[in-house]
């Protein structure tokens, strides 16, 4: 090889390292830039503003009657909230955690004071049904509470799974007293 | 005339195209004189029905977009609206949906007919492994193509469906809220699923264009699973087996008519159309009757991330197989032994597809348990084993020996005569 076939600095042994260094920044280059582009699809298919946006809703509680339950919607999920009796509590309160799949005493699923009322989004944790258990002609399983019909989760009056295959309890949503009939719910 | 093809087309029209772009020769010689073994069994004609019901989906399904409308206060409303008001709208609507079943009849007796004769063994891994791919695109759009009515079982089939990607540790559930674009199914997701319905059926076009190239390499298999050893073996595949599928199509169209004709709503489940209810959960969920096998397997164990994780890996073994079988021998017809366990594949799919139809109770848990237990033994244990142990019987010597005598008749080969190429 003649050096005049080469440009200075392009001698061989230095035109590996430096055409090497070019492709890994065209490369990477190429690759942060294709990045850049795909990322705002793939977060156009997240939640939207006017979805995240959806606020709070707000529930008198006064024509619900001990042991019934009601539903409400929350940003296109169901809210279930029970006016649970005084056997339900204590079913609830006295169940030992080493009984449960996902372990949580009653008093964290429900406000001070207010240890009737629970308010539980209405999501079976397995794969998305609603668990039936509201109306009083519903099954609701053999602890009391909801009894999923897809593939057979049960969950007890504090709405926590003791048996199938779900593997959490029922999320209780961010909620406040308004008053003592009054919640909001978001 | 430097970089002309030098074509043999006479039409002068054509011969003008063909030298440019030798679509013509390309045709005459992958589908007019593609040598092609001669003893197919009608069982070789469900790939062209395949294709025959692609075609079928993609045009009755352009028609439909055009009257359908992908907005949850309008869906369920626009489909009604296609089945009363727009001409031909119960034809067009009835032979998708019937299509639909119809595709999964065809392409799981094609598959099984892969399984029966080898046809996934070397030099032919590419075009069952792609195949592979199809059956999980078809999947991916029936299941969107089924949401799109908005009825009670779309919307709940949707629900769980989508919620299988909440088992995944840690992203799951941002997962599944990007897949929704809420905090629920709701109308972005119903928006979604409509544009990539429409996508996905020419993704498949691509991916059957790659399956067939890969095919025409190696050739076809054939009921024997010996390799054809000259032209006295092979048949032009024009006129054969253009006629014989011909026949073949013939007879899937009745079927087909049959469906739409008397039976149009019998595969499809009456919840449906009851219009989507967010607030109230069916009492029975079932998936439509081609998910029903794998949906058993999705409830064989009580475990979510178990579940989800066998229920894909029913799929994925499919793509080992090719390696998985060790015996050298194609067709099961010189296989005693496996013929055994084939069959004992066939009735355990048969069983996990009643299981998942049933309520996940009682004996039905069970059944499903050992269904779906027999389904991955026989891929992971059967297939490496046997193929190490089984003796095979001999095989005939040529495609042509047993046709025309000398060798032994193999069962099930019919013995008529048949032209030389």
């Amino acid at each position: 090889m003649s050096a005049t076939a080469h440009a200075p600095g392009h001698g061989p042994g230095q035109d590996v390292t430096k055409r090497d260094f070019l492709k890994l920044v065209a490369g990477a280059s190429a690759a942060i830039g294709v990045g850049a582009i795909a990322w705002p699809m793939i977060d156009s298919m997240n939640p939207s503003k006017d979805v995240l946006a959806l606020s709070t809703i707000e529930v008198d509680l006064t024509p619900i009657a001990v042991g019934q339950a009601i539903v409400v919607s929350w940003r296109g999920q169901p809210v279930f909230v029970r006016h649970r009796t005084e056997k339900e509590i204590q079913e609830a309160v006295q169940t030992p955690e080493s009984d449960l799949k996902d372990p949580q005493p009653d008093a964290a699923r429900v406000k001070p004071g207010h240890a009737e009322w629970l308010v539980l989004v209405g999501i079976c944790t397995h794969l998305g049904c609603i668990p039936l258990g509201n109306k009083p002609t519903d099954p609701r399983g053999e602890f009391g509470g909801w009894f999923c019909p897809c593939h057979g989760s049960q969950y007890d009056t504090s709405g926590r799974i003791r048996k199938g295959p779900a593997p959490a309890n029922l999320p209780v949503p961010a909620y406040a007293f308004l008053s003592d009939t009054r919640i909001k719910i978001g | 005339m430097a970089g002309l093809y030098k074509s043999d087309v006479k039409n002068p029209i054509l011969n003008w195209i063909d030298s440019r772009l030798p679509v013509v020769t390309m045709m005459q010689r992958e589908y007019g004189s593609f040598p092609t073994p001669k003893n197919f069994n009608y069982f070789w004609a469900f790939g062209g029905l395949a294709m025959v019901n692609l075609m079928i989906m993609i045009a009755t399904g352009v028609f439909l977009a055009m009257a359908y409308t992908p907005n949850t206060l309008m869906a369920f409303d626009s489909v009604e609206r296609i089945m009363r008001d727009v001409n031909y709208g119960w034809l067009l609507r009835y032979a998708h949906a019937n299509g639909a079943s119809m595709f999964f009849i065809v392409v799981y007796i094609h598959t099984f007919r892969g399984l029966y004769y080898g046809s996934y063994k070397a030099p032919r891994e590419l075009p069952w492994m792609l195949g592979v791919v199809i059956l999980l695109l078809m999947m991916a759009t029936a299941f969107m193509g089924y949401v799109l009515p908005w009825g009670q079982m779309s919307f709940w089939g949707a629900t769980v469906i989508t919620n299988l990607f909440s088992a995944i540790p840690v992203v799951g559930e941002s997962i599944v809220t990007w897949l929704w674009g809420g905090f629920a199914v709701d109308n972005p997701t119903l928006n979604r699923f409509f544009s990539l319905h429409y996508l996905l059926p020419f993704a498949i076009v691509g991916v059957v264009f790659l399956h067939v190239v890969a095919l025409h390499i190696t050739g076809s298999n054939n009921p024997l699973g010996i390799e054809p050893k000259g032209p006295q073996d092979t048949l032009p595949f024009h006129p054969y087996y253009t006629v014989k599928d011909s026949v073949a199509i013939c007879v899937y169209f009745i079927v087909f008519a049959v469906l739409v004709f008397f039976f149009p709503n019998y595969l499809g489940h009456p919840d449906n159309y009851i219009p989507a209810n967010p607030l109230v959960t069916p009492a029975h969920i079932v998936p439509e009757w081609y998910f029903l096998p794998f949906y058993a397997i999705l409830r064989a164990v009580p475990s979510k991330l178990g579940g989800v994780a066998l229920m894909f890996g029913a799929i994925m073994v499919l793509f080992a197989l090719p390696w998985l079988d060790t015996s050298k021998v194609r067709s099961t017809k010189f296989r005693p032994i496996y013929r055994i366990f084939f069959w004992l594949l066939v009735i355990s799919c048969v069983t996990l597809g009643v299981v998942g139809a049933k309520p996940p109770e009682g004996i039905w848990v069970p059944i499903g348990q050992l269904a779906t237990a027999y389904y991955f033994a026989h891929f992971l244990l059967v297939l490496p084993i046997l193929g190490k142990l089984e003796r095979p019987r001999p095989l005939p010597e040529s495609i042509s020996r047993p046709v025309l005598g000398g060798g032994p008749l193999p069962s099930g080969v019919p013995a008529k005569p048949m032209e030389k190429a």
